[in-house]
């Protein structure tokens, strides 16, 4: 038995196991990778860390002095004025958040099942594919201008809130089908082969398999795409969301009549007030509130995908 | 439903004959004398003895033949093995026994496979009720990310019933000697199981759609000797009822659990580097193993070759 000290073998010559298998600093290209990958993490932390603490430092004080005005006030002209706030841009990501669930959820999933469960692997549905991969990477302002021309200009010039939803809508389906896809062709073969060996249809596959299995995938995809919707600002300047003053408006702000009506979004009132601010410097201050309430509704919604992804990834075992 | 019964003799007029399987056969390697591969001395099975007839069966993957010349007469309440080295296609041959084939898209099946009288790749025929009368087990337990009930209930489910499950679920569970093990935890996630107890599930899991025939492609291969033992005994037990088929690595196991043994090798074509599988010798199992016909199912079984 080798115990430390002895030799290697009969022609050990002095070698030692402790010189053969002590650490020798053998693997530093490895340590030097490792090194590099820690620090472009800690960049992107770091650049995310002084972001944050801009945008608290200067929206804090107004979220600290009068939060519930804030919350409940109105795009106005100057900053100074009492009810300057942001309820309809919360009002018109709440209901562009709903179009893009009701529009592009549906129709992603489709597609997605559609495509990898009924259709045939051919040079057409590979064009397909490539297509949608690409249309994922089109810059949101190209579809800003597909909403401005088939939404805004048919209807005599006139921007609603619907023009905006379904342009966001359309923005992330691409989106929504390439992660719901990859979800789908995640769900092992062994499972669909179980169900088909005991007679279900494809239908019955589809239904009982391959959605149950696929769905933390689809829906943390689907809520994914839902916080990028709420966070765009550049299709919506084009197909006509109000940046300076929209006048506040009776009724109820989940009311169906507000999609036919003139609208602003969070991203759009951020984009207006930081405008504003070379002129007027209290906006810089509104801004990062702004800033501050519509990051906390995104993280609260990717903290909803992830908690809603762990309960359906449990509930499959 | 279509209707899958011996008494539709107009069935068989849609069979597809692949005309090149009667030729382009003549370059076996090893240079024997071709004996007729369903060389069973005794009877020949007929009327409701008969469950499969198969003649001339190739099977295709796109182009390239994978199986070819299979002629299989599988008889009623018998245990089948299909014994072969790597790549001879014996679990092509098997999933072509209830379509399991036709998930993949460019498979493609040549010649004649008769059940009960009716060829199977007629066009008229749902492969849906096909699965259902003749089930499947597979060589990796796969039970469904569901509770233990809802596994064995699946089938009956999807074939629309509704009541009784509770009994089709235990009687299911008894058969495939499970149930004293889950009875107390059948709403617990099947996960859970051991891959043994996994196996058996999977086999409750498809006798629960009362089906005629159970194809069992290398169901013992996960397993460790005992689960395997269990499995066996298992087999022997349902046989009664069922017809089995059962494709395995394990030439033991087929000695042990079958009463026919069909040995399937494999062929170079050198011309493109291709294997094809064949049905070599195909006879009672204690003949097969003791006196066969062929040299290379001799070669085979006594470690020479494979």
């Amino acid at each position: 038995m080798a115990s430390i000290g002895s030799t290697i073998g009969n022609n050990g010559a002095g070698r030692r196991v402790e010189d053969e298998i002590f650490r020798q600093g053998r693997d530093m290209r490895g340590a030097g990778f490792r090194v590099v990958l820690l620090s472009t993490l800690a960049i992107s932390v770091l650049i995310l860390i002084v972001l944050l603490v801009q945008v608290f430092t200067d929206g804090w004080p107004v979220l600290d002095a009068r939060f519930g005005e804030f919350w409940s006030g109105t795009l106005r002209s100057r900053s100074s004025d009492a009810k300057l706030g942001i309820s309809q841009g919360i009002i018109g990501s709440f209901w562009i958040a709903v179009f893009v669930a009701a529009l592009a959820f549906p129709v992603g999933i489709s597609a997605a099942v559609y495509l990898e469960e009924y259709a045939p692997r051919n040079w057409f549905t590979s064009v397909i594919d490539i297509a949608i991969r690409n249309l994922a990477g089109v810059p949101s302002v190209v579809y800003g201008l597909l909403g401005l021309f088939l939404f805004v200009k048919t209807r005599d010039g006139n921007s609603a809130l619907f023009a905006g939803g379904i342009t966001l809508a359309i923005l992330v389906l691409p989106i929504v089908i390439i992660t719901a896809a990859e979800a789908i062709r995640a769900v092992p073969s062994s499972l669909k082969e179980g169900a088909y060996g005991v007679g279900a249809t494809k239908w019955d596959v589809i239904r009982s398999q391959v959605l149950p299995f696929a769905a933390p995938g689809i829906l943390t995809g689907t809520l994914l795409s839902l916080s990028r919707a709420v966070g765009e600002a550049a299709p919506l300047i084009l197909v006509g969301a109000i940046t300076d003053r929209l006048a506040p408006r009776g009724g109820s702000a989940l009311s169906l009549d507000q999609i036919g009506e003139k609208f602003t979004a969070m991203p759009i009132v951020i984009v207006g007030w930081v405008q504003q601010s070379g002129r007027d410097e209290g906006f810089s201050a509104a801004a990062g509130a702004a800033i501050v309430v519509l990051l906390a509704f995104v993280i609260l919604m990717n903290s909803g995908a992830v908690l809603l992804r762990n309960y359906f990834e449990k509930k499959r075992g | 439903m279509v209707n899958v019964t011996p008494s539709v003799p107009d069935a068989l007029k849609g069979t597809r004959v692949d005309e090149e399987s009667t030729t382009g056969t003549g370059d076996i390697q090893v240079a024997v004398p071709q004996t007729s591969a369903s060389a069973v001395p005794n009877d020949e099975p007929s009327g409701d003895d008969l469950v499969f007839d198969v003649s001339e069966l190739s099977v295709f993957y796109g182009d390239f033949r994978a199986v070819r010349d299979v002629n299989m007469k599988i008889r009623r309440n018998e245990i089948t093995a299909m014994i072969g080295p790597s790549g001879c296609g014996k679990s092509t041959v098997l999933r072509s026994f209830n379509r399991m084939n036709d998930l993949i898209p460019t498979a493609r099946v040549a010649g004649n496979l008769l059940y009960r009288g009716v060829n199977l790749y007629d066009d008229r025929v749902d492969p849906v009720e096909v699965r259902r009368r003749i089930g499947m087990v597979f060589q990796k337990p796969n039970p469904f990310p569901k509770s233990i009930y809802d596994n064995v209930a699946y089938g009956p489910r999807v074939a629309g019933r509704k009541r009784g499950l509770d009994e089709v679920v235990e009687s299911s569970l008894r058969k495939a000697a499970l149930w004293d093990e889950v009875k107390d935890r059948l709403q617990d996630s099947a996960i859970g199981l051991s891959g043994g107890q996994q196996q058996r599930l999977s086999i409750a899991r498809a006798i629960a759609v009362d089906p005629e025939v159970l194809l069992m492609d290398e169901p013992c291969s996960a397993l460790d000797p005992i689960a395997t033992a269990r499995i066996e005994e298992l087999m022997a037990e349902i046989k009664a009822e069922y017809t089995i088929l059962i494709v395995t690595h394990n030439m033991q196991q087929a000695a042990r659990v079958s009463d026919r043994t069909a040995f399937f090798s494999v062929e170079l074509d050198e011309a493109n580097d291709r294997r094809t599988g064949l049905l070599v010798e195909y006879t009672d199992t204690a003949k097969l193993f003791s006196n066969p016909d062929d040299e290379r199912t001799e070669n085979y079984i006594t470690g020479r070759f494979g």
